[in-house]
């Protein structure tokens, strides 16, 4: 069961957007973006509100790539795997950062819950490729060593 | 921001920030496109804005010869007295424009959008002489300010050099020189936070123009006339869609916006959305006046949060000076503009899908007719058009249809945003003539190929267009010509690639993403494209055969003619154009198990050379797949049908005795 506060914090973020259908996308983002996923209980508790099936929200929740039903980490990183990024070597970049922390294609998240990789189909910022982001700012020419360092240097700030 | 209640108000507004850009001693304009931030234009910003904030009593003295000292050649110095001239005109008519004088600036430090030249990033332009400098570092804002700011001093170090020459200014650098810019004309240029910069280069000027002196039908005839074809990739006629959206018989319509620009290797409506925000307002504004459509809605990608920021303040902005909302400008006009972000779902940049994702639905496309123009969003006619077509609108109003189509060839006028990424030398955002040939726009623009590698194709279109090689550079870049090539203008990525690059692993790269990317919801996309990369796949991992290519073409046509959507209909391009063109490279694959771009690591044998090995059995002890034996203190011998082609051995070996044969 959730702690109320995230009803609290639903029912704001429902009122901003307005309690009708086609709200559903632009509220569940902003929940995701606020708890860092989008909890179940939450996602059945908005499509009451607003008028639409669970069935529903939860078809919409699992089609698009940006919803997380799994919470994710304090830090997500996303390594740009789009034609500039892959043509200049974005794969090693990842299978460095799979091996430092300890993940995999299944498993995406670190358990001390630091960490979240994820690859993205281009950021737009080819002209610095390969490029990785950590929460949003881009790291341009990102090597294999300069992505190592970079999760160090953010352990390193905990 | 004061609220511009009509045309005039706009005219003295555009007045006064003309005026004080124009009189501003010296403005510093620091790219913040997504390429540069990454690189820490960020910081720059703050510490030229530390600085003019320290020292608020800053003298500044250009002196043109000064300036122009050691750099011979340009034109430059009758340029910089040019400038200062212009400036101190300005200053003194600046009454005449309602400016006093003591609101005026010596020195600005403003964030513009993106310059377009992001591999010498971060970069900085000094106005009034234009100069750019190129890879700046906060270490440099001190050296800038003391001597650039203050004396119209040039850093020579923080010149952008090519074939040993140095050069000054931006206009100057060959990057630059071959560019067009329509579209892109302020970005880089205005702070693209800041809406007076946007109205001091004239705009909201053609809002104002079709409001007062146009009707909705004579917008239409100008866009039709102009022959504005959408550039979001298909070429269809701007003007015409406007017109079946105009003459729908339900008063309810909107205007949609197509941000979604999610082909891997492109970024020019990125660039335009943070760049020029305004400038796409605009653009929806006019298309709303003239289909009578009363709401627009711009559909950005969740990956663009700056743009997204960026639009979102530029729509306050016009709201607060009444620009956006009810009776704009005091006509009978008004309109509503909403932000809504994707998600993560490539198919909707679909039409149809799009409409749906922003219905709050599966962005899944549905089957046409009826078209978005009659039955679009909330079921009602709507304009769908992409970042870059509204951004062209402005210019054909202001300017008209005429000057449109005297640039580029007759069926395809105007210019054409380009994202010129991968293997070459000037990597960024560049605009040209639609009709100027790749050859131009690789070697000229682009400056050729990187480490002055031998070209061996383009990318074009992304996952929904193909290649092109070195007898069809001379080909003019335009809807009709690239279509009959196989290829597409798609959104406008163009990515180079030299011969380090394994044509058949970039048919699979698309593939892949294309399969990913496929909603699931008709068969031949869903299915077709998984075999297709399940056949690919197997081809890079060395187990193809020869008439996997008879299969996988015999695919490719079934998608094309029996997907329901777009992305699917196109899916199978990438992998048509690079069999077409370089099946030896696909034969080399099946038949001799060989890349010759040493991409494809399965195809590579790890080999022991007999007069090196020590026997030392380290190799085989390290091995995971048990593919190494032999006899301690003998050679050892690696079983190239065991092998996993991990590496493990290579890296073990202490006496260099593994190497790689490909």
């Amino acid at each position: 069961m959730l702690d109320q506060k995230y009803y609290d914090t639903a029912d704001e973020i429902i009122a901003l957007h307005g309690a009708k259908p086609s709200s559903l996308i632009p509220i569940i983002q902003d929940i995701q973006t606020e708890f860092r996923y989008l909890p179940g209980e939450l996602l059945s508790y908005v499509a009451d509100k607003i008028g639409i099936t669970e069935a529903k929200a939860y078809s919409v929740a699992t089609f698009y790539e940006n919803f997380s039903f799994e919470p994710k980490g304090k830090y997500v990183i996303k390594v740009c795997d789009g034609t500039a990024c892959h043509v200049r070597k974005s794969i090693p970049i990842l299978e460095r950062l799979y091996s430092v922390l300890g993940l995999s294609e299944d498993k995406a998240t670190t358990d001390d819950m630091l960490f979240t990789l994820e690859t993205v189909s281009c950021l737009g910022a080819c002209g610095l490729a390969p490029v990785l982001t950590v929460n949003d700012k881009v790291y341009p020419a990102m090597t294999p060593d300069a992505a190592e360092d970079l999760i160090e240097e953010l352990r390193g700030a905990e | 921001m004061q609220r511009i209640a009509n045309a005039e108000v706009l005219n003295q507004v555009c007045q006064s920030a003309k005026t004080k850009i124009d009189a501003c001693k010296c403005r510093i304009l620091i790219c913040a496109g997504t390429g540069c931030l990454a690189g820490g234009s960020g910081e720059i910003y703050e510490e030229m804005c530390r600085l003019a904030k320290d020292n608020p009593d800053v003298e500044i003295d250009f002196k043109p010869e000064i300036a122009c000292a050691g750099l011979p050649g340009h034109g430059l110095e009758e340029e910089a007295r040019a400038a200062v001239e212009k400036i101190a005109g300005a200053r003194k008519n600046a009454g005449a424009s309602g400016v006093k004088e003591e609101d005026l600036d010596d020195f600005a430090v403003k964030k513009s959008g993106c310059h377009g030249f992001c591999e010498m990033g971060p970069l900085m332009r000094i106005e009034p002489l234009g100069i750019l400098y190129t890879k700046v570092s906060v270490d440099d804002c001190k050296a800038i300010f003391e001597r650039t700011v203050k004396n119209g001093d040039i850093i020579r170090e923080l010149l952008y050099k090519q074939d040993g020459i140095e050069y000054a200014r931006q206009e100057d650098i060959p990057f630059y020189k071959k560019q067009t810019r329509v579209v892109l004309e302020n970005c880089g240029h205005i702070d693209a936070e800041h809406i007076e910069e946007y109205i001091a280069r004239g705009g909201y000027q053609a809002l104002v123009k079709t409001l007062f002196d146009m009707t909705p039908e004579e917008v239409i005839e100008e866009v039709s006339e102009s022959n504005l074809r959408g550039r979001g990739g298909g070429g269809f006629k701007t003007g015409y869609k406007w017109s079946q959206v105009a003459r729908q018989p339900e008063k309810q319509r909107y205007v949609v916006c197509n941000g979604d620009e999610g082909d891997p290797g492109a970024f020019m409506d990125r660039s335009i959305m943070e760049g020029d925000p305004h400038r796409v307002l605009e653009g929806m504004m006019i298309a709303a006046y003239a289909t009578g459509a009363q709401e627009g809605y711009i559909y950005v990608r969740a990956e663009y949060p700056l743009a997204i920021k960026r639009l979102q303040n530029a729509i306050a902005q016009a709201e607060e000076a009444g620009l956006l909302g009810e009776n704009i400008l005091g006509s009978d006009f008004s309109f509503k503009l909403h932000i809504n972000r994707g998600a993560g779902a490539f198919v909707c940049g679909e039409g149809s899908a799009l409409t749906a994702s922003i219905e709050g639905n599966r962005g899944m496309p549905r089957v046409k007719p009826p078209r978005t123009v009659e039955h679009g969003l909330f079921d009602k006619p709507t304009v769908l058009n992409n970042v870059e077509t509204y951004a062209n609108v402005p210019g054909i109003i202001s300017r008209g249809a005429a000057w449109f189509k005297s640039i580029g060839p007759e069926n395809s006028p105007g210019t054409k945003a380009f994202a010129l990424t991968g293997s070459v030398k000037n990597t960024g955002l560049i605009e040209v003539p639609m009709g100027t040939t790749l050859r131009e726009v690789i070697f000229d623009i682009g400056g050729g190929i990187k480490n002055d590698g031998t070209f061996k194709a383009v990318q074009i279109g992304g996952p929904s267009g193909g290649c092109l090689i070195t007898p069809q550079l001379d080909i003019s870049l335009d809807f009709d010509s690239l279509k009959k090539m196989g290829a597409m203008i798609g959104s406008g990525g163009l990515v180079v690639m030299d011969d380090s690059t394994c044509m058949v692993e970039v048919a699979r790269f698309f593939m892949n993403f294309t399969q990913k990317e496929s909603c699931g919801k008709c068969v031949p996309c869903r299915e077709g494209t998984k075999r297709m990369l399940e056949i690919l796949e197997r081809i890079v991992a060395g187990n193809g055969k020869e008439e996997d290519l008879d299969l996988l073409e015999e695919l490719a046509d079934t998608i094309t003619e029996t997907a329901l959507c777009g992305l699917g209909k196109t899916a199978s391009l990438p992998v048509k154009s690079t069999l077409k063109l370089f099946r030896e490279e696909y034969l080399e694959h099946v038949v001799d198990k060989h890349c010759a771009s040493h991409t494809c690591t399965s195809l590579r044998r790890f080999v022991i050379s007999p007069d090196r090995c020590k026997g030392c059995s380290k190799c085989a002890k390290n091995c995971p797949a048990d593919a190494i034996y032999g006899k301690i203190k003998e050679p050892y011998v690696i079983d190239n049908e065991r092998c996993i082609k991990c590496g493990a051995c290579e890296s073990s070996c202490a006496f260099g005795a593994i190497h790689v044969e490909w």
